[in-house]
């Protein structure tokens, strides 16, 4: 069971409140219309899916109701940070590795 | 092949059981082979043995990183059914379930698969209307399935509510009677020592750490034992496919998540059927020995821990019990997770990739047990002429730029 914190919130909260939403910094194509199939088809479906560190898009369903990001690891679960929309993650799996030597 | 038999067990209990050839050998990996499999869990099995069996190349290797069927193969609930609403779909799924229907002699080994129904029920006005669906659907497809009213479920499953007071009334149910469970283990030992009887080398506590390859060609795989060469690389690694294809190289539209699932403490017969709920979202089946099997749905966030939360536990028991109050004071014995590879459109992936020569079969995501020996016939010849089997053909990668999804949310989404 995760104990997560919501950025917006300011608390820790059960996991049962929040909503995991996939992958996160993808940015909607600025010219849709212009889109070859590849680009369209690689926005939509095509996603990191990484083993290890994972910076994904979280909702506060039963709370805030706002949407924010997370950084996780996707085997320990262990979740290094969360921060707000449009911020950038201060944990990334280069950081970490860095880190560790 | 030692060939298994009643007279073969009755020989043998003369020596008290110690004189049983292995069921497969462990080799040291060749040089070279001309298909390598990577994963082998069912589906890997299933190809290396109709790769074998139906199209005469015996020259292949499964690389496996654990052991046979550890994975997946060994974690689901061991349904199987082909009720699926579209026709790319329905006939994937029926052209395996008609394998199923076989297996057993197919393999000479017992998979203990047991038609004994797969009822979908509906407790709502549209869950009704999408059975019905459902139903003439597969029924135009050649698929034999069945729409009851209540009373009929009452009578066929008596442990199941079908009383006015419960939250969600049961309506009625859709029924595949040729559905049904089979023993996964089996199916995974079965494929194994079928393949390796025509000459696959099963290679296991191998990992596969890349992909060699020229110029957008294959020419094998980097593994812990050294490299291994092949001009063709079938990559069936489930929950993992992601990581693999990063490897190679390219993204693939997957991601993996955690899918639960447990068994209670062996109680006497109550259900000699399966019974799946898309609306309370739960599934359940009573296994030979007695314990309910009851799978969870998936959790919501990425993972590869082989372990999900306890809150999707707790959803699930408490749609269970919604269904059967009767279980309400059976223990749990056993919980556990694998990882299954989710595809946008629950529909897996059998396809070519942008590397030449290497093929990916994957993102079977909540259902891939029930597809076991359809998935390897196909990628079998898939992998075989080295183009798509008219099956596999519409579950090409291409489909998610040309749009052409095959939106099977509806039969699997709950129902695995």
């Amino acid at each position: 069971m995760l104990h997560i914190y919501c950025p917006y919130c300011g608390e820790n909260r059960d996991q049962d409140e929040f909503k995991a939403k996939g992958e996160a910094h993808i940015s909607r194509p600025l010219d849709p219309m212009g889109c070859t199939d590849q680009q369209w088809g690689d926005y939509m479906f095509f996603r990191k899916n990484p083993r290890g560190v994972h910076h994904e898009m979280w909702y506060h369903v039963a709370g805030c109701r706002k949407f924010f990001n997370m950084t996780r690891d996707t085997v320990t679960y262990r979740i290094y940070e969360t921060y707000k929309m449009g911020e950038q993650p201060s944990v990334t799996a280069e950081s970490l590795a860095g880190g560790q030597s | 092949m030692q060939r298994f038999s009643g007279f073969g067990l009755a020989k043998h209990a003369l020596s008290h059981h110690e004189n049983w050839q292995r069921m497969w050998r462990n080799p040291t990996p060749k040089k070279e082979y001309d298909v390598i499999i990577v994963g082998g869990g069912g589906h890997g099995l299933a190809t290396a043995y109709y790769l074998a069996k139906e199209h005469g190349i015996t020259n292949v290797a499964v690389i496996e990183k654990g052991w046979l069927g550890g994975g997946n193969t060994a974690r689901n609930t061991t349904i199987v059914r082909s009720n699926y609403l579209w026709d790319e779909a329905a006939h994937l799924y029926e052209h395996s379930m008609k394998l199923w229907e076989g297996l057993s002699q197919d393999l000479n080994y017992n998979v203990m698969f047991s038609s004994r129904g797969v009822y979908h029920l509906c407790h709502t006005l549209h869950d009704l209307r999408e059975g019905e669906r459902l139903v003439h659907a597969n029924l135009l497809n050649g698929i034999p399935n069945e729409m009851l009213d209540k009373d009929q479920v009452a009578r066929e499953i008596p442990a199941l509510n079908c009383g006015k007071n419960a939250r969600y009334p049961v309506m009625g149910a859709t029924v595949q009677r040729r559905g049904g469970v089979a023993r996964h283990d089996a199916v995974a030992w079965g494929f194994a020592r079928g393949a390796d009887a025509l000459g696959v080398d099963l290679i296991q506590q191998t990992e596969v750490i890349g992909f060699r390859q020229s110029n957008g060609v294959i020419e094998g795989v980097e593994t812990t034992r050294g490299f291994i060469a092949a001009p063709v690389v079938g990559c069936v690694t489930a929950g993992n496919s992601g990581v693999m294809a990063q490897q190679a190289g390219f993204r693939l539209p997957l991601e993996s998540h955690p899918l639960q699932a447990l068994v209670s403490e062996p109680i006497k017969p109550v259900l000699d059927c399966v019974v799946m709920s898309n609306h309370v979202h739960g599934y359940v089946s009573q296994s030979d020995k007695g314990d309910l099997v009851i799978g969870a749905g998936i959790d919501g966030y990425n993972g590869y821990g082989q372990r999900g939360s306890y809150n999707t536990i707790e959803h699930t028991l408490s749609a269970i019990v919604e269904m059967f109050p009767v279980f309400s004071r059976v223990r749990m014995n056993r919980q556990w997770g694998g990882i299954v590879d989710t595809c946008p459109d629950a529909c897996p992936i059998i396809s070519a990739t942008p590397v030449k020569g290497l093929f990916f079969n994957c993102g079977w995501g909540t259902g891939g047990f029930k597809a076991t020996p359809g998935s390897g016939n196909v990628f079998a010849a898939t992998l075989a002429k080295r183009e798509a089997h008219p099956l596999a053909k519409p579950f090409s990668m291409d489909r998610f730029y040309s749009g052409a999804l095959i939106d099977e949310h509806g039969a699997a989404g709950v129902a695995h």
